[in-house]
């Protein structure tokens, strides 16, 4: 018919489009964002951006919520209430500044570590922990402890890179990815886009998880695993491919540490590599039977070597997994998967990898000086997350997948995994930790580093630890990410000592970000007999008015993402691609209405207000304006500075002197600068001297730092040897079994410690799961992603849903070794049958976020954190030391090793109109921007009339 | 299906309304005077008043003078053409009989066929929906223009008025004895719904969000089996027995009144019921059956 | 005219890819975001105990239990599915539901709708919804606003949904072209209508998820029996081969 309306096809989209980084999690997307009217009207991804191209989450559409949400902080505020009352004060910046500074200035002078500086979901820890250093503490971390330094660390110590976002798969060439442990939440566009790509190109997708929803859910096979018993699978099928002979030989004695010899000799030296006349380890040549050097030309390293008694690091490798402990009948039934599918598995792993291998056409050089044609691939790549790093056993686990890539030769190789820049890096290329305080001086270096041996350990002249969370003591050697979920619980107790301010920056840690977050509450409140609060003086950064907010004596209103300055540097978690280095800049694209200021320039102005080491001119004035201005003149070494690009005269990258409209070539540039690896030097790169020799014009490192893959760990060794009596330095008697077992240099299994809890009556296993469209606590304030997940129900697997009776509407008490919460539960088939979840982060304080305490996010909804203990469960044999219920490497939170009972509620015993248990009394309304988004007045009479009269959507 | 205040006063007192004009048009009652003023106001009342109710539905009701304009396709144009020409053209008629002006009564004839019209396309706004299978079958229009009728007779004291409410009793019957079976019937699960039963039997996960929306309050209203058999059996005694027998005795026009006033309260039940129990298949992808 | 216009010149609309959707709602705030732009979709109880809003596309996401295989689960976004027979215009008493002659999009024209919910009604599949601030329809509009919008640059001339889908679980295209992208992949992937006893004869088109279970290589071999040649038995074999 042609009577059909005239519409404009053609309206005009907006008056600007500004060019951003997302932050609404931490995968740091490019993002249009269109103004209208100097507001912000609608935000896409960036088609250009390396990490999105052009697509987006969820979240990062939803961002414009972020900015209008009635939970944003108005001005600074000063508690004038108890603590955790939430009754507040509106104060100006200059109080708020001075009365920081008159707080840590005395501490700096008379006891730096007294000040503890621990930073949530902070991309800027290149500042933060500069700063940290700077004021002279030991005691700053970010996230990575509760998160997964698992996966970081196991990773690093491995392969020198890691899982997390820090390499990925080569979606375009892999023919088979299996993912173990891996939710929706982590680098999450980049994994999606790769899936689609995967999908698109008929690969086959295989997932290792509990839990078949998201990536699982498309993934052509699932294999629903018993939760922390991934390491003993993957060893499992270690030992299949073994049994076969399916293992890159070639891989193995080119690349890793397989043909060093171990010493073999009983005393101090066991277990490490035997070294030549210059301290190098070394090899025997097959061709000569003679030991060679390790890195030496056209040397053809013998892996099954025996040289004076002292077998390969191979041998010792094949010895431990072809035992019979390791077969697919023997882990089968603890791992809930039967002998067939492992076999099965490793079938498949094995087919792909070396009967449907690839290569490329580019001839390349390895460090040696040897010459290859070109570059052969076996397209299995491999992807992991949380899901196995969450656990006590979760570093060994990493290493143990890892170790599958390697023997099938798929790490930096074509269709395999790829790391990207600054990774490959080796250990020695990192920091060791730095922790020694001298009032009114920086520490010597930074805090956060990677340990070779007990003599790197942050401890006391006395042995205590040094740091307030324990990172680097005997407890957790490897803790590369400090123990944020120890801080409070460490600092309230006083062990390993007292502390006076504690200042925290975007962590949610009186709620979801803590263990225990019921006793966290009582820990931030508790007051000695002097009636002085235990932990004495928190400061708190946030934008929005968490649950952390009431527990803090200072806040420090931080901007939105859409109004700040933020680099997202080389020097610290950049947005590097395989094939480039990235980074990338955040910039006001609209200007805040209000008190609040960019944390990171509040720092700064601390800093110079304190007067720290390069944070004041000679004249003690600040030396910087703002972050900005950090981001562009701050050199961290000459001519290395937090952004590689249009560096000097604006056309070099890497190295460069500041360039004072660098932050304008950013923008212009759409807030990113990539810097492209050769197309030869894009594989083999640990190896590779055009990747190497690229590296270092970049400025990522000095000199060439190639390396081997550490299959077997001699830092980790050398902590055995220590717990075996060996060396000056020694362990406490009561971690000396436990470091025999964790620090095995080879990767192994061993139970976690929650599965103790089992013999309690906690048998069921309880796991948590962040949804692809919720980020921690700030999605359920947004007003669109609250509509999508505003409750959360518990789980249950079948098995245990028909066993008690269960019916929809239902409740269920679950208690574990540390409490007990009623929560709602649902019905799922595809879960592992001894396994509950829920997805995290939903439910909320009463009064928190703005949000109407009736809302159900604070009625019906709840958190798991409250059955989880920060610490392990006394024992006699440790002798009354409080041990953190955290992985006995890294000291990473083993949330996932949480065991539960699980008791029907029906829904006629739960009393109507009842939420879950427990309930917190609800946080009273602080002084924040209330309103949120002006609603469209209404177009029409009816709505009116309707309301009158009780009529039509009576619903609402 | 959401049973809204608005739409069941709309369809219960326009259909009373328009089936008793049908007996005023034709001639079946025959007042004068002010006994026609109030009769004939009656029936103009109570359309008006449920079109009036009708207009509550309304979103957005400023623009509803251009629901005249689909007359060709929608039944909802066609109702509103239906129900303005019948109350134009039984206005001259109602005038004559009030003021005694002696008019042709061929208007009226006709007005009639077109207040039984207007209920039947009433009827088929509910009937055409094929969504929704419990209302997309041959006994709507029947049950619908059964009540205008029965209604209408029962107010002009039609001898036969028991009759034709013993014959809505036994539509209704039909009607949920069919109905009952209609969702079954039209085929569509879950499974056809996604194309899931492909692969398997689906059901529900987790919903699309865990708030509220307007297909849920609109579209998705689950009513008790127990509860509804209740309110079947008093639709039944009050919209058909009771009023039937009402009229059987003598009690003359409070009889009436009040075999009217039963069978008003019975209807609202009824098509409280036709509402609520109408399952739409979008409630499939919620999970609403199967 | 909410009569059809039987057959329109080009039929536009979406493939929904089950095997590929991972269920990250990305699509569903994409389109809300456009959609919106501070005016457009509507919000009530925003932080409120109910809250509630116009939404033009939601993603659900069903368990699947399916012989000798694992359970699934299946992720489902559903939006208009701009039929050919649409029973939501035909209702339409005021014509502001109306299907475009020149390429199928189904749309609603809110200054003539009186927000009588009668099309959210006939749609089988619910993809209508009544904006609760507005009074009038919303629906899924394939981004009619984006496609042929000469102020976009030609790559983003796709509906909201479309450009941002991490996946490429969603894909826009022309049906009446059998060479076009849409049209292809229906034909490999087994295409199919959602409830089509339905009658409606809707555009948009849904991949299945495909077949799923262990792979297919044969179980590995052992080398040799290690228990008995021992772990030297087993290096001779695998070091003789390099």
């Amino acid at each position: 018919m042609n009577d059909q309306p005239r519409i404009d096809t053609s309206p005009r989209v907006s008056d600007e489009v500004r060019q951003t980084t997302c932050y609404m999690c931490a995968c740091r997307c490019g993002i249009n964002v269109h103004l209208k009217s100097g507001k912000v009207s609608y935000i896409e991804g960036n088609r250009d951006h390396p990490i999105n191209k052009g697509v987006l989450c969820a979240k990062g559409a939803s961002g414009i919520m972020q900015v209008t949400a009635p939970s944003r902080l108005r001005a600074p505020l000063r508690r004038v209430g108890p603590r955790g009352s939430g009754a507040f004060e509106v104060i100006t910046w200059e109080e708020a500044l001075s009365t920081a500074v008159s707080w840590m200035k005395p501490l700096r002078e008379t006891a730096p570590e007294k000040l503890a500086f621990f930073t949530g979901r902070d991309q800027s820890q290149s500042l933060t922990g500069w700063w940290a250093q700077n004021f002279g503490t030991p005691n700053y971390a970010a996230h990575g402890g509760f998160c997964s330094v698992n996966m970081a660390a196991g990773g690093i110590y491995t392969i020198g890179g890691a899982f997390w976002e820090f390499g990925q798969p080569d979606w375009d060439r892999t023919k088979l990815f299996v993912m173990f442990g891996v939710a929706e939440d982590h680098d999450s566009n980049p994994i999606k886009i790769g899936i689609g790509k995967l999908k698109a190109q008929g690969a086959r997708v295989i997932s290792v998880n509990p839990i078949r929803t998201g990536y699982s859910a498309v993934a052509d096979d699932w294999i629903g695993i018993t939760p922390g018993t991934d390491g003993l699978l993957i060893l499992s099928l270690i030992h299949c491919l073994l049994e076969a002979g399916k293992i890159d030989l070639d891989y193995l004695a080119q690349w890793t540490n397989a043909p060093l010899l171990v010493n073999g000799a009983e005393g101090a030296e066991k277990g490490l590599f035997v070294k030549n006349a210059e301290s190098q380890p070394f090899v025997i040549d097959r061709t000569t039977g003679h030991p060679a050097p390790w890195d030496g030309k056209g040397v053809e390293p013998d892996l099954g070597a025996e040289w004076q008694g002292n077998r390969t690091v191979f041998r010792h490798m094949v010895e431990e997994y072809l035992k019979p402990d390791y077969a697919p009948e023997a882990v089968a039934e603890r791992c809930g998967v039967t002998a067939g599918r492992i076999r099965a598995l490793a079938a498949e792993l094995a087919e792909v990898a070396f009967n449907q291998a690839i290569s490329l056409d580019r001839p390349w050089v390895d460090f040696r000086g040897n010459a290859h044609a070109n570059m052969p691939g076996r397209p299995v790549s491999f992807h992991a997350m949380r899901g196995i790093s969450a656990h006590s056993n979760g570093f060994q686990t990493a290493r143990a997948l890892h170790l599958l890539q390697i023997i099938l030769g798929a790490v930096e190789t074509p269709g395999g995994y790829r790391l990207k820049p600054p990774y490959p890096k080796p250990i020695e290329a990192h920091p060791t930790p730095h922790f020694v305080t001298t009032p009114g001086k920086p520490l010597t270096g930074p805090h956060l580093g990677y340990v070779r041996s007990p003599d790197d350990l942050a401890l006391l002249a006395d042995g205590s630890p040094a740091r307030i969370d324990k990172a680097f003591s005997w407890e957790n050697p490897f803790s590369a990410h400090g123990l944020m979920h120890m801080v409070i619980p460490n600092a309230h107790t006083g062990d390993p000592y007292r502390i006076d301010t504690l200042f925290l920056y975007m962590a949610n840690m009186s709620w979801n970000s803590s263990m225990n977050s019921a006793r966290v509450m009582e820990m931030l409140t508790e007051q000695g007999a002097d009636g002085e609060y235990l932990i004495p003086r928190i400061i708190y950064s946030d934008a929005y008015a968490s649950e952390m907010v009431a527990y803090a004596d200072l806040i420090l209103p931080d901007t939105t993402y859409l109004e700040r300055h933020d680099c997202i540097s080389l020097l610290d978690r950049p947005i590097s691609e395989p094939d480039a280095a990235g980074d990338a800049i955040r910039w006001p694209v609209v200007t805040p209405d209000r008190e609040v200021r960019c944390f990171q320039s509040v720092l700064l102005e601390l800093g110079a207000r304190l007067g720290l080491p390069g944070m004041v001119n000679e004249d003690g004035s600040a030396k910087y304006a703002d972050y900005a201005d950090y981001i562009v003149n701050h050199q961290r070494r000459p001519g290395v500075g937090p952004l590689m690009g249009y560096r000097g005269d604006g056309t070099a990258t890497g190295r460069g002197a500041p360039n004072p409209v660098q932050m304008e070539r950013y923008i212009a540039n759409g807030a990113f600068h990539q810097a492209h690896v050769p197309e030869d030097a894009a594989f083999y790169k640990p190896w590779n001297m055009a990747y190497q020799d690229w590296a270092v014009k970049l400025g990522l490192f000095e000199t060439p730092q190639p390396y081997l893959f550490s299959i077997w760990s001699e830092p980790m060794r050398r902590f055995q040897l220590a717990a075996e009596g060996f060396g000056p330095r020694q362990p406490p008697d009561h971690l000396r079994e436990r470091l025999k077992q964790s620090m095995h240099p080879l990767p192994i299994w061993y139970a976690p410690y929650g599965d103790e809890d089992a013999a309690f009556g906690y048998t069921v296993h309880a796991l948590t799961q962040r949804p692809m469209d919720m980020y921690h606590s700030w999605g359920s304030q947004n007003a669109w992603l609250r509509q999508i997940k505003g409750q959360n129900a518990l789980y249950l697997p079948t098995k245990l849903w028909k066993a008690q009776g269960f019916k929809p509407g239902d409740w269920a008490r679950v208690s574990s070794r540390a409490g007990s919460i009623t929560v709602p539960v649902a019905h799922m088939a595809a879960l592992n049958e001894n396994t509950v979840w829920t997805w995290n982060a939903i439910g909320k304080r009463k009064g928190a976020w703005a949000l109407s305490p009736a809302a159900p996010e604070a009625t019906t909804g709840f958190l798991l954190n409250h059955l989880i203990s920060e610490l392990l469960p006394d024992k006699a044999e440790n002798g009354g030391h409080r041990l953190s219920n955290s992985d006995p490497v890294t000291g990473q939170a083993a949330w996932f090793d949480q065991r539960v009972r699980v008791e029907r509620v029906a829904a006629g015993d739960h009393p109507a109109g009842r939420g879950a248990e427990p309930e917190f009394a609800p946080l009273p309304d602080l002084p924040r921007a209330g309103g949120g988004r002006v609603q469209n007045s209404s177009r029409n009479f009816a709505k009116s009339f309707r309301k009158l009269l009780g009529l039509g959507e009576s619903a609402r | 299906m959401h049973p809204a205040p608005s739409v069941i006063l709309f369809s219960t007192l326009s259909g009373l309304g328009f089936g008793f004009l049908a007996f005023l048009g034709a001639g079946i009652l025959l007042p004068s005077g002010w006994a026609a003023f109030f009769l004939w106001g009656l029936g103009y009342g109570l359309a008006v008043a449920g079109l009036l109710a009708a207009t509550f539905h309304l979103g957005n009701p400023k623009n509803a003078v251009k629901a005249f304009s689909q007359w060709r396709t929608s039944w909802l144009s066609r109702e509103a053409w239906a129900s303005v020409a019948t109350l134009v053209l039984l206005a001259p008629v109602a005038l004559s009989d009030w003021l005694g002006l002696g008019l042709s009564r061929l208007p009226g004839q006709i007005g009639a066929g077109l207040a039984l019209f207007t209920v039947l396309t009433t009827a088929m706004i509910y009937t055409q929906i094929k969504a929704v299978p419990r209302w997309h079958l041959w006994l709507t229009p029947v049950m619908f223009v059964s009540f205008a009728i029965a209604g209408g007779a029962v107010l002009a004291g039609a001898p036969w008025a028991s009759l034709a409410l013993l014959a809505v009793g036994a539509v209704l019957l039909a009607t949920w004895r069919v109905g009952d079976g209609a969702f079954a019937r039209a085929g569509q699960t879950l499974g056809a719904a996604t194309g899931l039963d492909q692969i398997g039997l689906p059901t529900v996960f987790e919903p699309a969000h865990t708030a509220g929306n307007y297909l849920l309050r609109e579209m998705i209203f689950v009513v008790g089996r127990r509860h509804a058999r209740k309110l079947r059996l008093i639709a039944l005694v009050l919209a058909s027995l009771l009023p039937a027998l009402v009229l059987l005795l003598p009690l003359g026009w409070v009889g009436i009144a009040l075999a009217a006033l039963l069978h008003l309260a019975g209807a609202l039940a009824a098509r409280w019921l036709f509402f609520a129990e109408a399952e739409h298949v979008v409630g499939l992808y919620y999970g609403a059956r199967g | 005219m909410t009569a059809l216009p039987g057959a329109t010149e080009k039929r536009l609309g979406l493939v929904v890819d089950l095997d590929t959707c991972v269920g990250c709602q990305a699509c569903v705030t994409a389109c809300k975001g456009w959609n919106d732009q501070g005016h457009g979709l509507s919000d009530q109880d925003a932080y409120g105990a109910n809250p509630s809003g116009t939404f033009l596309n939601r993603v659900h996401s069903y368990q699947v239990e399916v012989a000798d295989a694992p359970p699934q689960i299946v992720n489902f976004p559903r939006s208009c599915l701009h039929c050919e027979d649409a029973p939501c215009v035909t209702v339409c008493p005021t014509g502001a539901s109306y299907k475009r002659a020149e390429d199928g999009i189904v749309l609603v024209n809110e200054d003539a709708c009186i927000g009588c919910g009668l099309c959210a009604w006939a749609c089988p599949y619910g993809a209508r919804e009544l904006d609760a601030d507005q009074g009038v329809m919303k629906k899924c509009t394939l981004c009619v606003d984006r496609i042929y919008n000469d102020n976009l640059p030609e790559e983003d001339r796709e509906p909201a949904c479309v450009r941002t889908c991490p996946t490429n679980a969603r894909h826009f295209g022309d049906f009446a072209d059998p060479d076009s992208a849409v049209s292809r992949l229906v034909a490999d992937r087994g295409g199919y209508d959602l409830m089509p006893g339905m009658g409606t004869k809707p555009t948009n088109k849904y991949l299945p998820p495909r077949k799923k279970g262990p792979g297919q290589a044969s179980l590995l071999a052992p080398l040799l029996d290690v228990k008995a040649t021992g772990i030297a038995g087993w290096l001779d074999r695998v070091l003789g081969k390099i």
